[in-house]
C-alpha cells in the first residue's frame, strides 16, 4: 500500500510504484477531472499541482508523489494558497465563455492558476510561455489568453 | 442512409422508447417521424409531464429539454435547447438539458455534416411553440376563458385580467391536451427572440470548471475493468498466433481476449486485436507491451505514402473521369496560350481529438447491452453493437457522454463495438481506452490527395478555361472495400461545385486505391479542395498581374444563382434543397468585401509581411479568410487572421464565433504542421511530438465577423476550416514570393 495526499486528503492505494500518478487519480481514486490526453507530457490535459508547481500527472510515478502535496482541478478552490487565483480564473473563464468541448480545460485551468499565482500581471509572452504546453484541439487559445488577462485585472 | 426528421409533429405516446428516456409515464409526446397522430391522455406519474418528444415540464416548474445530438465542443447542448426554450417562452434559468439516448424517434442523431441547427431549427421551434400553445390551452381551460385571452410569457401563462399560472402549475393539464397541428403553430417573429441568436453561456461550463464533466474516458461502472488493445498493424491483418503469458503475469491483469476482425470492407467494425483487461489503465498498457503476437499481414504492407503521393501527382497530369463539364476545355487550351497550371498535395491527416476514443459496455444476463460512449452517431452505434453481438437493436441502449473533441472520428463506433464484445466475453463491465498512440495510428484517416489545375486567359486577361483534377482514396472504400476513385458526393465538397463564371470548365477525378481506413475529418474533402482552389485562384491572379481580391470577384461575376449541374453532373448541395439553399454569388462577394475591408486589404506592409485571401462555400455557408503572415529567415509567423462567415440564421452568436475561432486554429494546424505518413502500411507518427498541432504561442490575433442574415440556417462547425490553408499559403507568397503547393508548410519553411 502506498499513501498519497491529494487535495489535502490521504489515500492508500494498492498499485505498482511505477504507476503514473494520472492513473492512480483516475482509475483507482475515480477522480476524473484530471484528463488523459497523451501519456507523454506533450499535451497538458493531466496537469496537476505538485507542491504548487504545474506538473503532468501522466509523467510522474506514484512513488514520487508519496509525502508530497498534490492538488487537482477538484481541489483548487479549497487550497488556500491558490483559491484566489482559482476563483479569478474560473470567473474569467465564464466571462470569456472559454471552453468548447471542455476536455483539455482542467489542464488549461491548472496551468493558468499556477501562472496567476506567480505572476499577477502576465504579458502575452508570459502567457505563451506558461500555456504552450497545453494543447487545445478545439482552438480556444484566443479566449484562454484573454481570460488570463481578464483574471489578472480582477 | 439516415432518416431526416420531417416537419410533422405527431403524437407518439405510449411507445416503448419512453422507457428509454427514463420516463415511465405515458404522457403526451410529439414525434417527428411517426405515423398519424392519436390523442392520448397523460398518466400523472413521477411529477413529470411530457408535452412532446423534446419538452418535459416538471411540477417544480423546471423544464427538461432534450438535446438529441452529441456535444463535442460545437455547443449543441446549449444551441439546440435555446431554440426550443425561446419558442416555449421558457425561463432559461429553469431549463435542464437532458441528453437524448439513441432513438429513431428523434430523427437523425448523426452529429456530423454541420447539420444540427440547419436540419433541426424549424423542428425545434415547432416543438417549443407546440408545447407553449398547449400550456396556453391548459390555462384557458383552467380559467374557462377563450384561449385568445391568454398569453404565455416568461415561464407563465397570463390572462388579460392579470392572473397568472406557472408552467409547473399547468403541466398536468397541458399534458392531456392534443398537440396542435403544425399549421396551427404560431412561431415568434425574429424581433421577439429572447434566446435564438443570443450568446447564451454553455450549459456545461460549470461542470467543466469543477472538473465534474463526464466524457467517454471518464465513465465508471461497478466491477468495471479497463481494456487496452493491440490492433492489427496493417489494414486487414489477422493474428496468426499469440502468447499472453507474460502479459497475464502483470499485477492487475484479469484477462486477455482476442477480438476477431472482419473480412472485407472495414466499415465500423473493430480491427482484429488482442485485448488486455486489467484493474487500471497502466497495468493494461504495461501488459499490452508484453503480448507476443505473430501477424498475418496483407498486401497493404507495401503501402508507402511518399511513393503513393508521387503516383497520385503523376495521375492528375493525365485525363481522368469527367464529373462536371461545360464548353470545351481542350479547344480553349489550344486557342488561348496565356496559361497557368499547378499541382497541389495534402497528406493523410488524423482527427486527434484531445480525448482519444473510449467506450464502456455492460452485457447483461438478460441478453441486453448498455453502452456509455463519446459517440457522434448514437443510433449507428446501437446498430453496430447489435450487429456485432448478434442481438436485436432494441436490446442495446446507447448513452452519449460528452465528447472530448471528435471532428468526425467519433462518428465511427468501432471502439464501442470493441467494448461490447469484450464485456460479453468477460461477463463484466469493460471500458476500452485508446491511447494517444493508437488514436494516431489506427484512425480513419483523412485521405491523402493530389490535385491539378489549369487555366487559360484571353488577350484581355479574362479567364477562358478551367480544368481541375483530383485524386484521393475515397471514403467509399471504407464501406465497399473496392471503390478506387473519388465519388460524386466527394467532388461536391468544394471541387466540382466551384461557382465561377467560366465558359469552358471541366472537373475530373483520377484513381486512388485505398490502403488505410479512410474517414471524414472536419470539412472532409473541402480540406484539400479549399487548399487547391484557393491557391490556384491566387496563382491565376499573379499570372495576369491582377489583385487576388479582384480575381475572386471577377470569377463570381454578376449576382446570380449558380447551377453546377453541367455535363450530367448531379449536385447534392450537402443533402439540402438547392431551392432553399442556392449557390449565391452575391453572398460570396459580400464576405470577400467585408473581410478585405476589415483586414485593410491593399495596405502597405513592412518587408517580409503579406496578406492572403481565400474564400469557400461548404455546408451551405460562405466563409472568407484573410491571413497576415511574416516570413523572416525562412520562418513563417501567422500574425493575424480575419474571418467573415455568412452561415444564415444562427442559434447562438457566441458559439458561432467560437467555431470560427476554432476553425482558424484547426485550419492552421493543417496548413502549417500536421502530417501523417505511412511506411510498410503503418502510420509512422505516434503522438503530439510528431503529429503536431498549433499551440498557444502560435495562435494569432483574430477578427471574427458573423454576417447577420435571414437566409436559412447553414453549417457552422466545419465550413470555417477550408479557406484557412490557402489564405496562409497565399499570404506566404505575398510576403516572400515562395509558393507552397504541398501541405504542410513545415519542412519547406520553419514555423514560429
Amino acid at each position: 500500500m502506498l499513501t498519497v495526499n491529494i487535495n489535502n486528503q490521504n489515500y492508500q492505494v494498492d498499485v505498482e510504484p511505477d504507476t503514473p500518478l494520472l492513473w492512480v487519480i483516475r482509475d483507482v481514486l475515480a477522480m476524473t477531472g484530471t484528463k488523459y490526453g497523451c501519456g507523454k507530457g506533450l499535451c497538458g490535459a493531466c496537469t496537476v499541482h505538485f507542491n504548487g508547481s504545474p506538473t503532468r500527472a501522466c509523467s510522474i510515478p506514484v512513488s514520487a508523489a508519496i509525502g508530497q502535496q498534490i492538488t487537482t482541478i477538484e481541489g483548487i478552490e479549497d487550497n488556500l494558497l491558490i483559491a484566489p487565483s482559482a476563483k479569478a480564473i474560473k470567473q474569467a473563464w465564464i466571462n470569456e465563455n472559454v471552453p468548447q468541448c471542455g476536455y483539455c480545460q482542467s489542464g488549461q485551468i491548472m496551468a493558468a492558476v499556477a501562472l496567476l499565482k506567480e505572476n499577477q500581471s502576465p504579458s502575452d509572452q508570459d502567457i505563451d510561455n506558461a500555456m504552450t504546453g497545453n494543447l487545445c484541439r478545439c482552438g480556444t487559445y484566443p479566449r484562454i489568453k484573454q481570460a488570463i488577462k481578464t483574471a489578472a485585472k480582477a | 442512409m439516415d432518416i431526416k426528421i420531417n416537419n410533422q409533429i405527431e403524437n407518439v405516446s405510449r411507445r416503448s422508447f419512453l422507457k428509454g428516456l427514463g420516463v415511465t409515464s405515458g404522457a403526451l409526446v410529439l414525434g417527428g417521424v411517426m405515423p398519424s397522430s392519436m390523442p392520448v391522455f397523460a398518466m400523472t406519474q413521477e411529477m413529470q409531464y411530457k408535452l412532446n418528444l423534446f419538452v418535459t415540464i416538471n411540477t417544480d416548474n423546471s423544464i427538461d429539454i432534450i438535446c438529441h445530438r452529441s456535444e463535442m465542443g460545437q455547443g449543441v447542448r446549449t444551441c439546440l435547447p435555446q431554440i426550443v426554450a425561446d419558442e416555449l417562452e421558457a425561463d432559461w434559468q429553469k431549463v435542464n438539458v437532458v441528453q437524448g439516448l439513441a432513438n429513431n424517434e428523434y430523427g437523425n442523431q448523426n452529429t456530423d455534416g454541420s447539420s444540427s441547427v440547419r436540419d433541426f431549427y424549424d423542428t425545434l421551434r415547432q416543438m417549443g411553440a407546440s408545447a407553449k400553445q398547449m400550456l396556453e390551452q391548459a390555462a384557458a381551460e383552467t380559467w374557462k376563458v377563450p384561449v385568445s385571452e391568454v398569453k404565455a410569457q416568461d415561464h407563465l401563462v397570463k390572462h388579460q385580467s392579470g392572473k397568472t399560472l406557472s408552467y409547473g402549475d399547468l403541466a398536468e393539464t397541458a399534458a392531456r391536451i392534443t398537440p396542435p397541428k403544425v399549421e396551427a403553430l404560431k412561431l415568434k417573429n425574429k424581433a421577439d427572440f429572447k434566446y435564438i441568436g443570443k450568446p447564451l453561456t454553455s450549459v456545461d461550463l460549470p461542470d467543466v470548471l469543477a472538473g465534474t464533466t463526464e466524457f467517454g474516458q471518464d465513465v465508471n461502472r461497478p466491477n468495471m475493468v479497463i481494456a487496452t488493445i493491440e490492433r492489427a498493424p496493417v489494414l486487414g491483418a489477422k493474428v496468426k498466433q499469440f502468447n499472453a503469458d507474460k502479459a497475464k503475469a502483470v499485477k492487475g491483469v484479469v484477462d486477455v481476449i482476442k477480438i476477431d476482425g472482419t473480412d472485407g470492407a472495414p466499415a465500423f467494425n473493430p480491427l482484429e486485436g488482442i485485448a488486455v483487461l486489467a484493474t487500471n489503465t497502466y497495468a493494461a498498457q504495461k501488459a499490452q507491451k508484453l503480448l507476443e503476437i505473430e501477424w498475418q499481414l496483407t498486401d497493404n504492407k507495401n503501402h508507402h505514402s511518399a511513393e503513393y503521393l508521387q503516383q497520385r501527382k503523376a495521375m492528375v497530369q493525365q485525363q481522368g473521369k469527367v464529373h462536371r463539364t461545360t464548353g470545351d476545355v481542350n479547344k480553349a487550351f489550344s486557342q488561348y496560350k496565356n496559361q497557368v497550371n499547378a499541382t497541389y498535395t495534402v497528406p493523410y491527416l488524423a482527427h486527434a481529438p484531445m480525448e482519444p476514443p473510449a467506450a464502456t459496455a455492460e452485457y447483461r444476463a438478460d441478453g441486453t447491452c448498455e453502452v456509455w460512449a463519446c459517440v457522434q452517431a448514437p443510433q449507428r452505434t446501437r446498430d453496430v453493437v447489435a450487429a456485432r453481438l448478434g442481438i436485436e437493436k432494441d436490446k442495446v441502449t446507447v448513452n452519449t457522454t460528452l465528447l472530448g473533441g471528435a471532428f468526425g472520428r467519433k462518428s465511427k463506433p468501432d471502439f464501442v463495438a470493441e467494448a461490447a464484445l469484450l464485456a460479453k466475453a468477460a461477463k463484466r463491465p469493460v471500458k476500452v481506452i485508446w491511447s494517444r498512440e493508437e488514436d494516431i495510428q489506427f484512425d480513419y484517416v483523412h485521405a491523402i490527395s493530389a490535385q491539378h489545375y489549369q487555366a487559360a486567359f484571353d488577350d484581355k486577361k479574362q479567364v477562358k478555361a478551367w480544368l481541375a483534377r483530383t485524386s484521393f482514396p475515397t471514403i467509399g472504400s471504407t464501406f465497399d472495400g473496392v471503390a478506387k476513385e473519388p465519388q460524386t458526393w466527394e467532388t461536391q465538397l468544394g471541387f466540382a461545385d466551384v461557382p465561377f463564371a467560366i465558359e469552358n470548365l471541366q472537373c475530373e477525378v483520377c484513381e486512388a486505391p485505398h490502403h488505410l481506413r479512410i474517414g471524414w475529418v472536419r470539412s472532409v474533402g473541402n480540406i484539400q479542395h479549399g487548399f487547391g482552389v484557393g491557391s490556384f485562384v491566387d496563382e491565376m491572379a499573379h499570372q495576369v498581374g491582377q489583385d487576388p481580391k479582384q480575381m475572386w470577384l471577377d470569377l463570381y461575376a454578376d449576382d446570380r444563382l449558380v447551377d453546377v449541374n453541367q455535363g450530367g453532373y448531379k449536385y447534392g448541395n450537402y443533402w439540402s434543397d438547392i431551392k432553399k439553399y442556392p449557390i449565391e454569388t452575391k453572398r460570396f462577394k459580400n464576405v470577400v468585401e467585408l473581410v478585405t475591408e476589415r483586414a485593410g486589404w491593399g495596405r502597405k506592409l513592412p518587408k517580409g509581411q503579406g496578406l492572403g485571401l481565400s474564400v469557400h462555400r461548404s455546408f451551405l455557408s460562405y466563409i472568407a479568410v484573410v491571413t497576415q503572415v511574416e516570413v523572416k529567415n525562412d520562418t513563417v509567423k501567422v500574425q493575424k487572421m480575419w474571418c467573415v462567415a455568412d452561415c444564415g440564421i444562427i442559434s447562438n452568436i457566441d458559439r458561432v464565433e467560437a467555431q470560427m475561432e476554432g476553425s482558424m486554429i484547426f485550419g492552421m494546424s493543417i496548413a502549417l504542421l500536421s502530417k501523417l505518413t505511412a511506411k510498410d502500411g503503418k502510420i509512422e507518427q505516434s503522438n503530439f511530438h510528431d503529429y503536431e498541432l498549433v499551440r498557444m504561442n502560435q495562435s494569432p490575433q483574430m477578427d471574427i465577423h458573423i454576417v447577420e442574415s435571414d437566409a436559412p440556417p447553414a453549417g457552422v462547425g466545419e465550413p470555417g476550416v477550408p479557406p484557412v490553408s490557402a489564405s496562409i499559403t497565399n499570404a506566404i507568397f505575398a510576403a516572400c514570393g515562395k509558393r507552397i503547393r504541398d501541405l504542410p508548410v513545415k519542412g519547406q519553411l520553419n514555423i514560429a
